[in-house]
């Protein structure tokens, strides 16, 4: 039957890390996870700007206050990578906007934490950015060609992003007890959140296994999760603070770091909306689109204006 | 012509370094002159002295991956096209 064969020769594919491209045949249930997985991470990358955004009028020095400005466009940018790869797929940008403006599409939940301090900068940059690399790189390999090409090219831009945020952290730690506080108090807020970026438990993650066969997905959400907790444990010593779990401990057996239980009834609860800062981070978007509205009309009309003045022109 | 119907264009992107232009992406814009600035915004915030050009995607044809065997079989048996095919002493200086 003509789809089996079409079926295998995408296998096979698969198999041979050849990559897919738009005009090739595909499931159907291939193209639907792509499109919802691409989607959300671009959703994400544009939400994701607003708990940055919070603190870009409040940087300590220009310094800051520059390279704030760059990591935030620079999301933007990488939102706009991820569209671009989803729309490959065949779905507009409109209906990607409606979705999440609906509440119909998600986006990784730690955006819906807030900003509470300067210190929230550095963590957000170490941590989330952190958490985001390890789940990143491995996606530069990812079977569907769109998507793994945005990828490296977002890896690229995204590795000064986590430095800054380090770097933040460090000079707070070498300054006055306030700061130092106010640095330990920020890791203490965003460590769980980050660690629970990696997703449920691989037993309580039903999509994995079709998402690893398919080669979208290359590592488990527990096997990144474990890699993430065994760098950050090393790294936070650099920082001489500690990261808020009693339970964190060097398993001589295992190789790895020994971490406490992570509070699913908070993922879930986030994730289904009851988060502190949902209903703000999609308010803002919907204002943020509207208020933008005369501006997409700006461009058009002017558009039609300079084709009609070269046309004058040429007549 | 609404924001809904903005064309799509593939960029390409040579920086001041760079002997050719190179596709960076893709982005909706409403004329050539929308597409060029948004490319400078989106696709070089970290080079120098940049060419960019433009292209609706519509005017892009490509030939198809999965002919490639047979498109290109004439190139693939015609070694001599090679410097190496050729044998010629090491004296031979300059060459």
């Amino acid at each position: 039957m003509h789809n089996h064969d079409e079926e295998k020769i995408f296998q096979d594919k698969i198999n041979e890390e050849i990559k897919i491209e738009p005009k090739d045949w595909m499931p159907e249930q291939y193209r639907k996870t792509l499109i919802r997985q691409i989607s959300q991470h671009a959703h994400s990358e544009i939400v994701g700007m607003l708990p940055e955004a919070n603190w870009i009028t409040r940087a300590p020095s220009l310094r800051r206050k520059a390279t704030l400005i760059a990591k935030v466009q620079d999301e933007a940018g990488h939102g706009l990578y991820l569209y671009s790869a989803a729309e490959t797929l065949n779905i507009t940008r409109d209906e990607m906007i409606d979705q999440l403006h609906a509440g119909k599409a998600k986006y990784s939940s730690i955006f819906n934490y807030p900003t509470l301090t300067w210190a929230d900068m550095g963590a957000i940059g170490w941590l989330v950015d952190g958490a985001a690399i390890m789940n990143q790189v491995p996606l530069c390999r990812c079977s569907y060609g769109p998507y793994a090409r945005a990828m490296i090219r977002i890896c690229k831009e995204e590795s000064f992003h986590q430095r800054q945020g380090f770097e933040i952290l460090l000079t707070l730690c070498k300054g006055t007890h306030a700061q130092k506080q106010m640095a330990q108090d920020a890791i203490n807020r965003w460590w769980w959140p980050s660690v629970m970026m990696f997703g449920p438990n691989d037993d309580a993650s039903p999509h994995s296994k079709q998402s690893m066969a398919w080669k979208i997905k290359r590592f488990s959400n527990d096997e990144l999760r474990q890699k993430f907790i065994d760098v950050c444990a090393e790294q936070v010593k650099i920082l001489n603070l500690t990261l808020p779990d009693e339970k964190l401990k060097w398993n001589e057996e295992r190789k790895h770091y020994d971490f406490g239980e992570i509070n699913w009834e908070e993922f879930w609860n986030v994730v289904n909306g009851n988060g502190p800062c949902n209903k703000e981070r999609l308010a803002a978007r919907i204002k943020a689109h509207e208020d933008g509205a005369w501006v997409r009309e700006a461009a058009t009309a002017h558009a039609e204006k300079r084709k009609s003045r070269t046309q004058k022109a040429v007549a | 012509m609404s924001q809904h119907e903005w064309p799509l264009w593939e960029i390409f992107i040579r920086n001041k370094q760079g002997l050719d232009h190179k596709h960076a992406g893709s982005l909706h814009a409403a004329d050539a002159q929308m597409a060029i600035e948004n490319a400078r915004d989106v696709y070089t915030r970290r080079m120098e002295g940049v060419s960019i050009w433009v292209v609706e995607s519509k005017y892009i044809h490509a030939s198809n991956p999965d002919e490639s065997s047979s498109l290109y079989d004439p190139a693939n048996d015609k070694a001599y096209r090679h410097p190496t095919f050729y044998n010629l002493p090491d004296e031979l200086k300059h060459m």
